[in-house]
């Protein structure tokens, strides 16, 4: 006997609608916004001049002597430094709780994740009175290191997860065919652990890079409002009804978005590391 | 030699530790300070508490007034996010694909350009922020990416054939999909649930864009307060409010910790 089937009235495909069109209204049509910001003028006709006005200095002075160009320059070096000592704090505390002998090696990862789920104003708020008790808040010289301890406080715990997530499911028969080869236990890991823990550190790095560029709540607050990241660049612009040249600025780190995400693989969604603590519960 | 390694090793472990904590637990132990800084400690007390414990005060309504909110977004989100995975889960390949990518951007995008971005939206299509709607549908956008990435998952780890089972056994497919798929991916739902409240929390940027003047977040306050750098009164209150909170989370960690050992332990 052959079942005859009823056109499916219902089709699981149609619960995509919803969520397709929420996609498309709140977050392609803002972008597009930026974009058309970043393309017209104040009266709304297409021109390119808000490209050659970021990168020239606004007074016929050069961008390399722009106070925009010194922004960007500290917020690259700023970004760039907060990166390396995330990762060179964060690798060494994923590789020691992977590969320790303690049954509860969760539990121990997770003393490095709590702090996160303290709101993050608080708790930038407690290392500024911490900074503040030891004297080095709000002094010139100190700006930067304070803007870049800020940032490692914050973001460490991304760079951490990522990068355990990766070393934990290591097959470690790698390793041991290495060791049993001949190859030092330093060699070995250079040439094994190190390779093979690659995309933990690429989405890791996706995940401190960025926000260390960006997160002018940090750099604001670390530094009494002294030290300028292109983050506080777009907000005070948006902040003087500069919205053109916030466009320009936020369509240019759009791009590096992307740029970066498509050269670490983020957009391929069939990695389980590359999310903020989706891994964590 | 091992042990001075495994030493060196745990020694390092404890300094990252210490950097994470110290400033927790400084602000823990100064919230009992009579004085309202770090500086010096001026004898016990209970005052910030009593202050910040206070509904007549400002930070406690604030407080409350955040967590309706995160409760509120993460429950819009979560409902959102889990049809749209189902949805995007059965689509064709290059749908999915397509869907998965955009929901990718919010996820990976700074803050602040999602923020201005959609503050031009709401500008554009001329919402008042008083009504709330920017704010709710702002964080909503923060927050359902991720109900998305957590749902999915669980959708891939789903063995098909139970839905199929369950309408040739006659359930109609909103049946099926109510009392086979949901059950399957409640994990899911719930852990993006729970990432969403923690993000709604958090938020500072997005809540700036794009909320009513007169309404605060616990993120939004602090800050406007670091900015005065006078009203020390409430500044200090909050550090009262930072050690609830961290020992509430401990508390539960712990808790988690000892119900996950005690399975481990019956499995054995």
């Amino acid at each position: 006997m052959t079942k005859t089937k009823k056109a499916p009235i219902f089709s699981r495909k149609l619960l995509a609608i919803p969520y397709a069109l929420f996609l498309g209204i709140f977050v392609v049509m803002p972008l597009l916004i930026i974009v058309y910001y970043a393309f017209t003028d104040m009266d709304g006709a297409f021109t390119l001049e808000n490209f050659k006005i970021f990168f020239s200095g606004s007074g016929g002075d050069s961008f390399f002597e722009t106070a925009r160009f010194k922004t960007i320059v500290q917020s690259f070096l700023i970004s760039i430094t907060s990166t390396l000592v995330c990762l060179l704090i964060a690798y060494p505390v994923a590789y020691i709780i992977a590969n320790c002998k303690l049954k509860n090696k969760s539990g121990l990862l997770l003393l490095f994740i709590v702090p996160m789920w303290v709101n993050f104003v608080l708790r930038i708020n407690a290392l500024k009175e911490v900074l503040d008790w030891i004297g080095i808040y709000n002094k010139p010289q100190w700006n930067l290191f304070n803007t870049v301890l800020g940032m490692v406080y914050d973001f460490l715990p991304f760079m951490i997860l990522p990068i355990y997530t990766t070393i934990i499911k290591l097959d470690k028969s790698h390793l041991e065919a290495a060791l049993d080869l001949g190859a030092t236990p330093v060699t070995a890991f250079l040439r094994v652990t190190l390779p093979l823990s690659k995309a933990g550190i690429m989405s890791g790095i996706s995940m401190v890079f960025l926000p260390s560029m960006t997160n002018y709540v940090v750099s604001n607050y670390m530094t009494f409002n002294h030290t300028k990241i292109i983050g506080s660049f777009i907000d005070e612009c948006f902040k003087n009804d500069l919205w053109n040249m916030g466009s320009v600025t936020a369509l240019l780190l759009l791009t590096l978005m992307f740029l970066m995400t498509w050269a670490t693989g983020g957009f391929n969604t069939e990695s389980e590391t590359n999310t903020r603590g989706t891994s964590l519960w | 030699m091992v042990k001075v390694k495994s030493c060196l090793k745990w020694l390092f472990i404890g300094l990252v530790l210490l950097f994470i904590y110290a400033p927790i637990l400084l602000l823990t132990v100064y919230s009992f300070n009579e004085a309202e800084t770090i500086s010096s400690w001026e004898g016990f007390s209970l005052d910030h508490y009593k202050y910040f414990f206070n509904m007549d005060n400002q930070p406690l309504p604030i407080v409350l007034q955040t967590l309706a909110l995160a409760v509120v977004v993460a429950t819009l989100s979560t409902v959102l996010g889990t049809i749209g995975s189902i949805g995007i889960f059965y689509s064709k390949k290059r749908t999915s694909s397509l869907l998965n990518g955009i929901n990718q951007i919010p996820v990976i995008n700074a803050e602040v350009v999602t923020a201005i971005s959609f503050a031009f939206l709401v500008v554009a299509i001329n919402v008042p922020k008083s009504t709330y709607i920017p704010l709710v549908v702002g964080q909503m956008v923060l927050c359902t990416p991720f109900v998305v990435l957590s749902v999915i998952p669980k959708l891939k780890q789903m063995d098909n054939n139970l839905y199929e089972a369950a309408l040739d056994l006659g359930a109609t497919p909103t049946k099926a999909l109510f009392s086979v798929i949901l059950p399957q991916i409640l994990p899911g739902i719930i852990a993006g649930f729970l990432l969403s409240v923690t993000l709604s929390l958090d938020d500072y940027v997005i809540a700036a864009y794009t909320k009513p003047n007169t309404f605060q977040t616990i993120s939004t306050h602090i800050y406007s307060l670091a900015k005065g750098g006078t009203v020390n009164t409430i500044k200090s209150s909050y550090w009262a409010f930072t050690a609830v909170i961290f020992l509430i989370i401990v508390a539960v960690v712990i808790t988690l910790n000892v119900i996950a050992n005690k399975k481990a332990g019956k499995k054995q």
